[in-house]
């Protein structure tokens, strides 16, 4: 039942083989016991799961569950709960208990699935290893002196090593894709807009997007279906017809074309990550697919205007922690300014404060047009290459990221090392557009390498069809870590 | 471009973020990695290119939303206060600010 995907669990529930209180007991235990080496999880509630489980299995003897009735699922700690610890990852929420429930608790709420904790996550999902964290680092469950990637690290570790079927994440510069990546899971990352981020703590509200983690993306299908959706308390959020995000599973591979673009490839890249995602995007093309080399002559950018644009809107974003309605408030001040820069200073991490700095930085006076504006205007030349690139192509294929998994404190004491890491996954939602990554074979130390696919707006559907059409012929997906065997 | 310890100090006083003088050095020193990075994109011609603010601009029409002038939320100030520092009267209580 452990390493059962999420449509498994749906049907041995329909079936009776299991129950949700029975399942839940499952997944709290192996949690529990692997929560001490890894990690991954910041809150466990057994009363509160229990008692979800309960009702989901009252639901589903009564009539009128859906498919993910009973099923556990762990949200990253970024997404409000009420009457429940929300902490961000940081020492200025670590006592914060959230008055609301937020959009896509609600949504899971509404669909009847277990609450199974709160996952860890870098501080203020700011971070590409899940070592920002005030509650510490999480570790890769392939190799616990390894990060899992991040900023939605826990959410992937936890799925990686069975601690729970299926997990929400936020991806702002790759938070999702890159931490699926560097654990073997499956991560999508939608459309901006098309997931609700109401009671989602912001950090860069022009990038941030919600969307699920799980083992296969079939799976992934199943829990947008939950999540996305038309909210009117988040200004983002995009009026559109209700969409089955399964509909396209089983797509048609002949003809499909599939973009390669050449700067996903150039020198830097991985040799083993190379031919992992050389290997994937052959398996496509035996399958009549046709690759076209594309060029995103911008992409190059990404990484720096990502670093203008995300910490500005950060500075904005996190005014609002100043130790007076909420959160972390100082003990010793002498007057009011005094007492928000000492709660600021307490209650942020160095990467934290210093993305506050960029961001302040670049807005201020004399810097905004040479920074923050020109990065605007970069940011629609990268669109544009995309633009393009779909006129040729129906999907985009690359690597995730550039590495597999690195070793703990190995890049925490450059940032522009750390910030590299998401050289593949910054362009994608810089263009506000889809992206997913799924697992696609091993480098030589066993550690899992991920394939990236992008599409256009909304080809959600059709980027699962692609990634559900490979995971029916292979079984990267269904590999379970060393660390943490079953 | 490379900042001088008195500049990040500006930039901390206007972030509200006090800094610790012994951390100073080593603040500059990383702001300035950081800076060295994003000075990349100042060789790019944009001559003709337009900001863009949000990210389906030009793809899809991106207006905000209006909706009408009315009171949706309910009173919740006892639920936010129960969660603040200091609270009395139903006010939030800072520092004096005016003698």
């Amino acid at each position: 039942m452990l390493n059962a995907t999420v449509s498994e669990l749906s049907a041995a529930l329909t079936a009776k083989k299991i129950s949700s209180v029975e399942l839940t007991k499952l997944f709290i235990a192996r949690a529990k016991s692997l929560n001490g080496r890894l990690n991954a999880f910041i809150t466990l509630d057994e009363g509160r799961s229990l008692a979800e489980a309960r009702v989901a299995d009252e639901r589903r003897s009564k009539g009128g569950a859906g498919p993910l009735t009973g099923i556990p699922v762990a949200h990253k700690d970024i997404y409000c709960t009420k009457g429940m610890l929300t902490t961000c990852g940081s020492r200025m929420l670590a006592n914060f208990v959230s008055p609301y429930d937020a959009h896509v608790i609600e949504r899971f709420a509404a669909a009847g699935t277990v609450l199974l904790g709160k996952t860890n996550m870098d501080e203020f999902a700011m971070g590409s290893s899940n070592e920002t964290s005030w509650f510490g680092p999480v570790r890769n469950p392939w190799d616990t002196g390894r990060v899992p990637g991040g900023s939605s690290g826990g959410s992937a570790a936890a799925v990686a090593a069975r601690m729970a079927p299926a997990a929400t994440g936020t991806d702002t510069g790759g938070s999702i894709r890159q931490p699926a990546a560097l654990t073997g899971t499956c991560g999508l990352k939608p459309t901006y807009g098309v997931v609700s981020r109401y009671g989602m703590i912001a950090f860069a509200s022009s990038l941030d997007q919600g969307g699920p983690f799980a083992r296969s993306a079939e799976d992934l299908a199943l829990l947008m279906n939950v999540m996305a959706g038309f909210d009117p308390r988040d200004s983002t959020s995009l009026e559109r017809n209700k969409e089955d995000y399964s509909r396209e599973l089983n797509l048609e591979l002949k003809n499909l074309r599939i973009g390669l673009p050449k700067e996903f490839f150039a020198e830097g890249l991985d040799a083993d990550v190379r031919a992992r995602v050389t290997e994937a995007v052959r398996w496509f093309e035996s399958q009549g697919a046709k690759t076209v080399e594309i060029t995103l002559p911008n992409a190059g950018l990404g990484v720096p205007v990502y670093y203008v644009i995300a910490p500005a809107e950060a500075s904005s974003n996190l005014s609002r922690f100043d130790g007076t309605r909420y959160g972390h408030r100082a003990k010793q001040y002498s007057d009011l300014l005094d007492m928000y820069r000492r709660t600021r200073a307490e209650g942020f991490g160095a990467e934290v404060k210093r993305r506050i700095l960029v961001g302040t930085y670049v807005l201020s006076h004399g810097y905004y047009d040479a920074y923050y504006l020109q990065a605007q205007k970069v940011r629609r030349l990268i669109a544009k290459d995309f633009a393009a690139a779909f006129e040729r192509s129906d999907l985009v294929m690359g690597p995730t990221s550039p590495s597999t998994a690195f070793a703990l404190g190995e890049k925490t004491e450059d940032p522009v090392q750390m910030y590299l890491n998401d050289i593949f996954t910054i362009p994608a939602p810089l263009a506000g557009l889809p992206g997913l990554s799924i697992p696609c074979g091993f480098d030589a130390r066993g550690l899992p390498v991920g394939l990236q696919i992008m599409g256009d707006y909304f080809s959600e559907a059709k980027m699962l069809g692609a990634a559900h059409r490979y995971q029916q012929a292979t079984d990267w997906h269904r590999r379970v870590p060393k660390e943490t065997p079953l | 471009m490379s900042l001088t310890p008195d500049q990040v100090r500006r930039i901390a006083a206007l972030a509200r973020i006090e800094l610790d003088p012994a951390e100073e050095q080593g603040v500059a020193e990383r702001l300035n990695r950081v800076l060295g990075l994003i000075d990349q994109i100042q060789k790019q011609d944009t001559s003709g290119t337009a900001p863009m603010a949000h990210p389906l601009d030009g793809r899809l029409p991106v207006a905000q939303r209006l909706r009408p002038d009315e009171v949706s939320e309910p009173d919740k100030r006892e639920e936010f206060q129960a969660i603040a520092p200091a609270v009395e009267g139903g006010l939030y209580l800072v520092p004096k600010v005016i003698e």
